[in-house]
This record gives C-alpha cells, sequence and structure tokens, in this order.
C-alpha cells in the first residue's frame, strides 16, 4: 500500500509542468478575458462598465458582419469537407485500386503548407492579372477578368476553398486509418445481400466512422470558428467587411483600430460560447441511441 | 458497368489530385521565372531562379526570419515533447481519481479558443516585460513559452503510453531505478516512433504559426518567416517570382520533414485518434 501512494505522489511531479502551464497560458487568460469583458477604455486605461461591452456587441454592424461571416464558413465548409473527406477515404479503402499511394500523398499534402504561404498563393491565383483569369479569359469563358476578392460573394467561395483545399486530406487520414479497422466480412457480407454502393456507405460505413467523424466535425468546427491566417492574407477581410472573421476583428480591435482590449475581450467570448454550443450539439446529434 | 464505374473513380481522384498539386507545381514553376511571365500565366520551369534568389536576399531579411523560426521551431518542438511526454506517462502510469479529473481539466483547454486568450497573454507578457525583459514583449522566449504545453500532445502522449509494456517498468524498479530514471531510461527510448511522429507535428504547428508571433513579435529583427511572407507583395508592383521563391522557401523544412517521416505522421495522427 504504501508503494502504491508513493508512486501516486511521485506522479504528480511528472505532470506538475503541464498543470502549471496549463494553468497560466490557458485558464488564467480565459478568466482575465472574462474580467476584461467587463472593462472599456483605450489600451491599459481601462475601466470596469458592466454589462456595456455586450450591449455594443448587439448594436455593432462590424462585429455582425464578422459573426455572420465566420458562421457561413462554418455551415459551408465544414460539412463540404467532411463529405470530400469521406468520399476520398471510402474510394482509397478499395484494395484494388491503383495508384493509392499517389492519391492519397497528392490529397494529404496541402497540409504541410504553412497557412500564410498557402494563403498567399490563393491570393495571387485569384487576384486581377492572376493566373486563373488568365486562363478563363484566354480560353474564352470570361470576356474579361473578374476581380474574384474585390467581390463580396466571390470572396468568401475563395477563403472556403482555400480551406477545403488545405485541410480535406488531414481529415482524409483520419478516415482512412479507422475504416483499416473495419472487418471487410462485413461488406462481403452487405455485397451477397445485394447492397448497393451507396446503401453500403451509408448503412455500414457512416455509422461505424460516427466517432471519428464526430471527433473531425469537433475539431474542424473550434478550427474554422478561429479561422484568421486565411482571410488576413487572402482577402485583409474585405471587400468592406465582407470576409470579416471573428478572430480577426479581435485582432484589429486589439491592435490595428484604437485600442479597445475590453471590448475586443467581449467579442472572444462569443467564439467561446459558440464553440461551447456547437460541441454540445454535435455530442448530442452523434451520441444519440447509445 | 463496373468498368464505368472504376473510371469515374480514378477520373475524380485524378482530377482531385490536380487541384491539391496544382499550387505546389505553380509555386516551383514560377520561382523559376519572371515576375511578368508569372503574370503571363507561364507554366514551364524558366531560367529566373538565381536571379529571383539573389533579389530575395538582397530584398528582404530572409536569413534571419529563417533562423528565428529555427530558433523558435526547434526548441518548442523540445519542450513540447518533453512536457507533454513526461505527462501522458504521469496519467497514464499513475493512476488516481484527483489526476483523472485534472486530465480531463486540462482537456477543456482544448476548446479554449486562441483569440480569446491572445489580449490577456499579451498584457501577461507586458506585466513579466520589466522584471525579465530576457522573456518579454518582442523576444522569442515569449514567441515559444505559450506554445509548448498544449492538451493534445499531452492526451497524444498518453493515448501512445496504453501500447506500452508495464513489464518493462517492474523491471525497472527491480533493477533499482527511480521512477524518473525509468522514465528517461526506458520508456524514451522505446517510445522513438511515438516522439517522432510528434516532433514532426510539433515542428510543423510552430514553423507555421503565425498570429501569436505576429502579436508578440514587433521589431523587424525579430521576424518569422510566416511574418515575413504575410507583409511580401504589399509594395505598388510586387515580384512574384521572388514572391514564389520565398514561399517554397518558407515550405521547404516542413515539406521535406514529412517526406522524410511520412509513415510516423500518419502513424502519429492516427495513434491520437485511437480509443
Amino acid at each position: 500500500m504504501s508503494h502504491l501512494l508513493r508512486k501516486n505522489n511521485i506522479g504528480w511531479f511528472f505532470i506538475i509542468i503541464s498543470v502549471v502551464a496549463i494553468g497560466l497560458f490557458y485558464f488564467y487568460p480565459m478568466v482575465q478575458a472574462l474580467l476584461l469583458s467587463f472593462q472599456s477604455g483605450m489600451g491599459a486605461n481601462l475601466q470596469f462598465v458592466g454589462l456595456e461591452n455586450y450591449v455594443r456587441l448587439l448594436n455593432d454592424p462590424t462585429f455582425i458582419a464578422a459573426l455572420s461571416n465566420t458562421v457561413i464558413y462554418l455551415l459551408v465548409q465544414v460539412p463540404l469537407m467532411i463529405v470530400l473527406a469521406l468520399l476520398f477515404s471510402v474510394l482509397l479503402n478499395d484494395a484494388t485500386l491503383k495508384f493509392k499511394g499517389f492519391f492519397r500523398t497528392a490529397i494529404f499534402l496541402p497540409c504541410v503548407t504553412s497557412l500564410v504561404a498557402y494563403s498567399v498563393i490563393f491570393k495571387y491565383l485569384f487576384g486581377v492579372d492572376g493566373l486563373v483569369n488568365y486562363f478563363l479569359v484566354k480560353f474564352g469563358l470570361l470576356s474579361e477578368a473578374i476581380n474574384w476578392l474585390a467581390d463580396p460573394l466571390w470572396a468568401k467561395v475563395i477563403i472556403i476553398m482555400a480551406i477545403t483545399w488545405r485541410w480535406t486530406g488531414y481529415n482524409m487520414i483520419f478516415y482512412l486509418s479507422a475504416l483499416q479497422n473495419v472487418d471487410r466480412s462485413i461488406y462481403e457480407a452487405a455485397k451477397i445481400d445485394g447492397a448497393s454502393s451507396f446503401q453500403q456507405f451509408f448503412m455500414i460505413t457512416v455509422p461505424l466512422l460516427k466517432p471519428i467523424i464526430l471527433f473531425t466535425s469537433i475539431t474542424s468546427t473550434i478550427g474554422t470558428l478561429q479561422i484568421f491566417d486565411e482571410v488576413m492574407n487572402i482577402t485583409n477581410g474585405g471587400p468592406g467587411n465582407a470576409t470579416l472573421s471573428i478572430s480577426q476583428y479581435i485582432y484589429f480591435l486589439s491592435f490595428k483600430y484604437t485600442p479597445d482590449f475590453g471590448y475586443a475581450a467581449t467579442v472572444s467570448y462569443v467564439i467561446v460560447v459558440l464553440i461551447v454550443i456547437l460541441s454540445i450539439i454535435q455530442f448530442r446529434v452523434a451520441g444519440d441511441r447509445k | 458497368m463496373r468498368k464505368a464505374k472504376r473510371i469515374v473513380t480514378y477520373l475524380f481522384l485524378s482530377i482531385a489530385s490536380l487541384f491539391s498539386l496544382f499550387p505546389f507545381l505553380w509555386m516551383l514553376v514560377s520561382m523559376t521565372n519572371k515576375s511578368v511571365d508569372v503574370t503571363k500565366g507561364r507554366l514551364l520551369p524558366g531560367t529566373h531562379f538565381f536571379e529571383n534568389l539573389k533579389q530575395l536576399f538582397l530584398t528582404v531579411d530572409m536569413v534571419p526570419a529563417f533562423i528565428n523560426s529555427t530558433i523558435i521551431a526547434v526548441i518548442t518542438t523540445f519542450l513540447t515533447l518533453f512536457i507533454a511526454s513526461l505527462a501522458g506517462y504521469g496519467f497514464e502510469m499513475y493512476r488516481s481519481r484527483g489526476k483523472d479529473m485534472v486530465f480531463n481539466i486540462l482537456l477543456l483547454s482544448l476548446m479554449i479558443p486562441f483569440a480569446s486568450i491572445m489580449i490577456p497573454l499579451y498584457r501577461l507578457f507586458g506585466d513579466i516585460t520589466p522584471i525579465f525583459p530576457s522573456i518579454g514583449i518582442d523576444t522569442l522566449a515569449a514567441a515559444i513559452l505559450p506554445t509548448v504545453t498544449t492538451a493534445f500532445f499531452i492526451f497524444f502522449f498518453r493515448q501512445n503510453t496504453k501500447m506500452f509494456p508495464k513489464e518493462l517498468i517492474e523491471a525497472g524498479r527491480m533493477d533499482g531505478l527511480s521512477e524518473f530514471g525509468i522514465f528517461f531510461r526506458i520508456f524514451v527510448p522505446t517510445m522513438k516512433t511515438t516522439y517522432a511522429a510528434a516532433a514532426i507535428i510539433a515542428f510543423m504547428n510552430s514553423w507555421n504559426n503565425y498570429l501569436w508571433p505576429l502579436v508578440i513579435l514587433q521589431s523587424p529583427e525579430n521576424k518569422t518567416i510566416p511574418l515575413l511572407i504575410s507583409t511580401l507583395g504589399a509594395g505598388y508592383a510586387p515580384d512574384y517570382g521572388v514572391i514564389m521563391t520565398a514561399i517554397v522557401i518558407a515550405t521547404l523544412p516542413t515539406a521535406i520533414v514529412f517526406f522524410f517521416m511520412q509513415k510516423h505522421f500518419v502513424a502519429g495522427m492516427m495513434g491520437s485518434v485511437k480509443g
């Protein structure tokens, strides 16, 4: 008994650095941000203002724009990416498929690039004198170059395309690894019973991958809600505020406009609340009948 | 019918691969071309690479940024591996109800968005600056410190520790090794693959990190590669050939790391999702 106790106490020494560091660099700032959200003022001169920041939030058109942009990214991009990733993984899981390694590496490769570097590439691809315009005009699909990134709708589409390009392969790898653990005889049996590929996909693959789909949709949701690097480097939030994200707005409020850390903290808590609510919903949806 | 389905599959995967690879090919080709050829849609390799390279080093502080990024990424990787593997091992090998609760609380930090703690962190380092200037605002240490401990890596090491044969620990104890002795002499060498996988992910994360360095590093000499890349082409007439060269150089380290350790990388990501 004493032996076990000694070991348990030593166990705390193994985890102490992590506990202190995560406390100091995550939870302490989290509490500070909450306190800040009830304060207002320029730079370091902050005063408690009660709920003023939260009221301001509701009447702030820039915030409403940032929030709705971020929600649009989330609603379009996450399902699109997860469906694509599932599709790729199912196709690549076929043992008889040739060039599997090539396809897998090609689709996975985007996720080794830095967010900033690929954002810059996308910015130039879709610039007025960019490659996309050049070829569309050359092949007569467009009569003249479109300024994609200056159009509120196209700019959003390009941001969504960019994130999908970067992360689909990443999610695919998770599904592929999960599929490798699935017993092939299940599919053989289904085939004998006359199940079509579609039926096999929806009746076998999706239910089996449910936990991992939940995992990837939660991590993707958290990631997309925090989107910053892409909008900052592809459109800088423009045109107008058509692509501005919440994280970018927080950054602008803190370091670009007249600094108001209190209000920035208030805006940041919106992401926290969204992440918590969406995670709970996703758990509920995926965890039913268990 | 079967054959038609096959063809559609290959076609679909080929188009997807082309989309995935095209930005890479374009950046590699453009690196060797003149700016004007890049805008003219030239997709063939040119002979302008060395000129672009020369121009890059003349106009931009690529070398200091590369050195800063390397220092930050290497130190971050070592500290991350050290701290997270200690914790993962500690949580898995010495269980108690209290520790399980602590573990769950640490996991909650995964849901904390960086944007919401960015300002308090900045202010924290602002408070530290007068006392310890060497780890204060605008130092590489400040860029490193908040990034080295993440619940993801602790979780990752805990998951992988489950596969570690417990008999080795008993053997170590019988040989008279201390608990930390067992960790360093037995666990660390045995778990090389896990460490390799974690190292790749940690290095990539750190090398590509943008927002926190953007906030905390202000002076030009402290710029990292992503900070430098984001400022390229801000001028009136950007030189695309030069910018592409910079982007290739910025992507090279992570691409090389990935290619040489692809197996570990994939294994590592899978290890983190196993039940």
